[in-house]
């Protein structure tokens, strides 16, 4: 990778002269007393996504998608955000590439607070720093273009002082870069000559062109095979390794987070519910959702056996919610206080936090196995 | 099954002379393109006796579905059968007109297809679709119907009151089980299941496959289960079957399969995902993409992603070779005895 550590400062410059009068002033000196602290890429505060449902004439409930979301990114690093479907997983990734506005609570990047990001340059730009790679390489190319065109047209829009000669180069080296060899002339083949993991390579390409600091990946492996699955998640850590990008890994399968993530978020019904260390988490779950999670997990190597839970994973219901903790209908460890009172996240081991009232930093509190 | 209304609908004892629900020989599927054919099942067989539960694993393209298809008599064109029988409860499905087969699905063969959404009628409550299937065998007492209808569905644990309901108001989890309890309408015999968790999260997807179970033990249906995630049927299946390229490359009792995969092709597959417990080790899945069933190599259709290739396996293609009771196609074992 020749050029990103040539290149960031004069960027950066760019990036300031180029902002709105009125966001420059905070967004210094955030930026100052975040570099002093933590080198987080990407941090959301309390960071809440309600939609108003009902019909179009009384939109008298809410869905609470997000609820008080709090998380740190930091540099070069995976962290894995996972979930059933339903959980919000995918709203916070539509938030963070700035597709929704919170209802409340607040995203810096790199220190600048999202909602101060106005105007098409200051967007266009925050769009290239934190590309979305999408689930389904399927429907995410337009089939009647060559893979080419895609990733030119994302060049020619983001890299502007880019030559004809120069955009073509650089495909070509992102291309090469998550594995299309030669990488010429899988240019000019159109989608449906590619195999689904060889798009879904298109894709993180593509983001990588933009030369991102952070790639939001919203379940990209999951409509590939089991064999090639691997090859990606393997992509993703290259990526981390070589290119120095962040990755928001949002996932259901908890057993490809633990594969390649730094750390995990498990999320509940809008809430993070435990969230340290992957492999932290996995071997000490505290959250007894995670413990469900965990017991769940289709592995062949365990001995045979059909479990006895009764949970049929039903999702929550998050309209109007009642305070509480979300997880209480599903929870054999249920006690009084979970119906009242909406439990806090809290580090119970270092680094390591379950927003549970029964959890404990010992082994004691075990719902499912 | 202790109400009145339940017996009714029970199936016909499964095909009495061979106790095999299912007899598959020498199945072939080609699809008939302008540009040429495409062998998408090459000579599959296989048994399937009464109350038995059969995986069939594989990468897209590797003919599973295509296979399933072919069994349940629903290839449209330009797919076509070209070779071999299906012998269901002692008949040849192969060439049967639509109303023959009309009288066979769901009351003896039902299929449950990967994608519910798709597989119920968006306009029609869950009872209405209900209803029209059994309609269309000849159960037309509404008392009849709403009693069957209810009891299905508390079968796979969902309350009778969503009779009313229509798809788009249940949960994923919910319309997959509904669609199971479609299925379950009249006791089949024999039920074909096209990836039916693929679209569920873990947990849901636990928790039907501990209820498909469960239902197979206390109705004694048998089950051909299609996936491509080997691992989902690894506590479930009796018997599994990987399929590569429109072969079987390696069938057998599923808990063998999994110990001790025999063929390079599941050691790859069993390798390829990554696992929950244990050391956390660097996987490699299997490097390069299927075979193009269009233009199908002379040798061994796994040769070019073999890690264990040989100079014969370019040119040849392997037969089923029989060790100790699982069939696999590798010259690996070319020293045992061929199976059938």
């Amino acid at each position: 990778m020749t050029e990103p550590a040539a290149s960031q400062p004069p960027r950066a410059a760019i990036r300031d002269t180029a902002l709105p009068a009125d966001a420059a002033a905070p967004a210094e000196s955030e930026v100052s007393s975040d570099q002093a602290g933590t080198a987080a890429l990407l941090r959301t505060e309390n960071l809440t996504r309600h939609f108003k449902i009902g019909s179009a004439l009384s939109k008298k409930h809410t869905l609470h998608a997000v609820d008080d979301f709090s998380l740190t990114i930091g540099e070069h690093e995976i962290i894995a955000l996972a979930g059933e479907s339903g959980s919000g997983k995918s709203t916070v990734a539509r938030l963070l590439a700035k597709l929704y506005k919170p209802t409340s609570g607040e995203i810096y990047f790199q220190g600048r607070p999202l909602s101060a990001i106005r105007g098409r340059r200051a967007v266009l730009r925050y769009r290239g720093d934190v590309p979305m790679v999408f689930q389904d390489p399927f429907a995410s190319f337009n089939p009647v273009f060559r893979v080419s065109h895609g990733i030119m047209r994302c060049l020619k829009l983001h890299r502007p002082e880019l030559s004809a000669q120069q955009r073509r180069e650089e495909a070509e080296r992102v291309f090469t870069a998550v594995g299309l060899t030669p990488a010429a002339e899988v240019l000019e083949r159109f989608p449906h000559e590619l195999s689904g993991g060889q798009r879904q390579r298109v894709g993180f390409a593509q983001a990588l062109a933009l030369r991102p600091k952070l790639i939001l990946a919203d379940e990209p492996v999951s409509m590939l095979d089991v064999s090639i699955r691997i090859g990606l998640l393997n992509l993703m850590a290259d990526l981390r390794d070589t290119q120095g990008v962040s990755i928001l890994y949002i996932t259901h399968d908890i057993a490809s987070a633990r594969y390649v993530a730094d750390r995990l978020i498990v999320m509940y019904a809008g809430h993070i519910a435990e969230t340290g260390p992957t492999e932290e988490v996995l071997s000490r779950p505290r959250h007894p959702y995670t413990q469900l999670l965990l017991s769940a997990v289709p592995d062949p190597r365990a001995p045979l056996g059909v479990g006895a839970e009764t949970d049929q994973g039903e999702p929550p219901k998050v309209i109007d919610p009642a305070p509480g903790c979300r997880f209480r209908w599903r929870c054999p460890l249920a006690i009084d206080e979970c119906h009242q009172v909406t439990p806090p996240l809290r580090e119970l081991l270092p680094e390591h936090s379950a927003a549970c009232h029964v959890a404990r930093a010992d082994a004691e509190t075990q719902a499912f196995r | 099954m202790s109400s009145a209304p339940g017996e009714a609908f029970q199936g016909n004892a499964p095909g009495g002379i061979s106790g095999n629900v299912l007899e598959v020989r020498d199945l072939s599927v080609e699809y008939l393109l302008e540009r040429g054919t495409v062998l998408a099942v090459d000579e599959v067989s296989f048994d399937l006796a009464a109350g038995e539960f059969i995986g069939i694993v594989g990468e897209s393209g590797c003919g599973k579905s295509t296979l399933l298809f072919a069994i349940a008599q629903l290839l449209v064109p330009p797919a076509e059968i070209t070779g071999g029988s299906v012998i269901f409860k002692g008949r040849n499905m192969v060439g049967l007109t639509d109303r023959e087969l009309a009288a066979v699905r769901w009351k003896d063969l039902s299929v449950v297809m990967q994608s519910a959404m798709n597989a119920l009628n968006p306009v029609k409550s869950i009872g209405a679709q209900f209803d029209d299937a059994m309609r269309a065998h000849g159960v037309t007492s509404k008392a009849q119907i709403a009693d069957r209808s209810a009891e299905v569905l508390r079968m796979v644990s969902i309350d009778p009151i969503h009779l009313k309901s229509y798809p788009h108001q249940l949960s994923g989890g919910m319309r997959q089980r509904s669609m199971i309890a479609m299925a379950m309408l009249f006791t089949p015999d024999l039920v074909i299941m096209d990836e039916p968790t693929s679209a569920l999260d873990v947990v849901a997807q636990r928790s039907l496959m501990v209820q498909i179970k469960e239902l197979q033990e206390e109705l004694g249906f048998a089950i051909i289960f299609v996936t491509h995630d080997m691992s989902l049927v690894s506590h479930f299946s009796d018997r599994l079957m990987v399929m590569y390229g429109g072969v079987v490359a390696e069938f057998g009792a599923t808990r063998r399969v999994f110990d001790t995969p025999l063929h390079p092709y599941s050691v790859g597959l069993l390798e390829a995902f990554p696992s929950i417990r244990g050391p956390r080790v660097p996987l490699t899945g299997i490097p390069g993409s299927p075979p193009n069933l269009a233009s199908i190599p002379p040798g061994c259709r796994f040769a070019p992603r073999c890690p264990k290739v040989m100079a014969r396996c370019e040119v040849e293609p392997p037969p089923l070779y029989e060790v100790d009771g699982t069939l696999v196609r590798c010259f690996l074992y070319a020293g045992e005895e061929p199976g059938k």
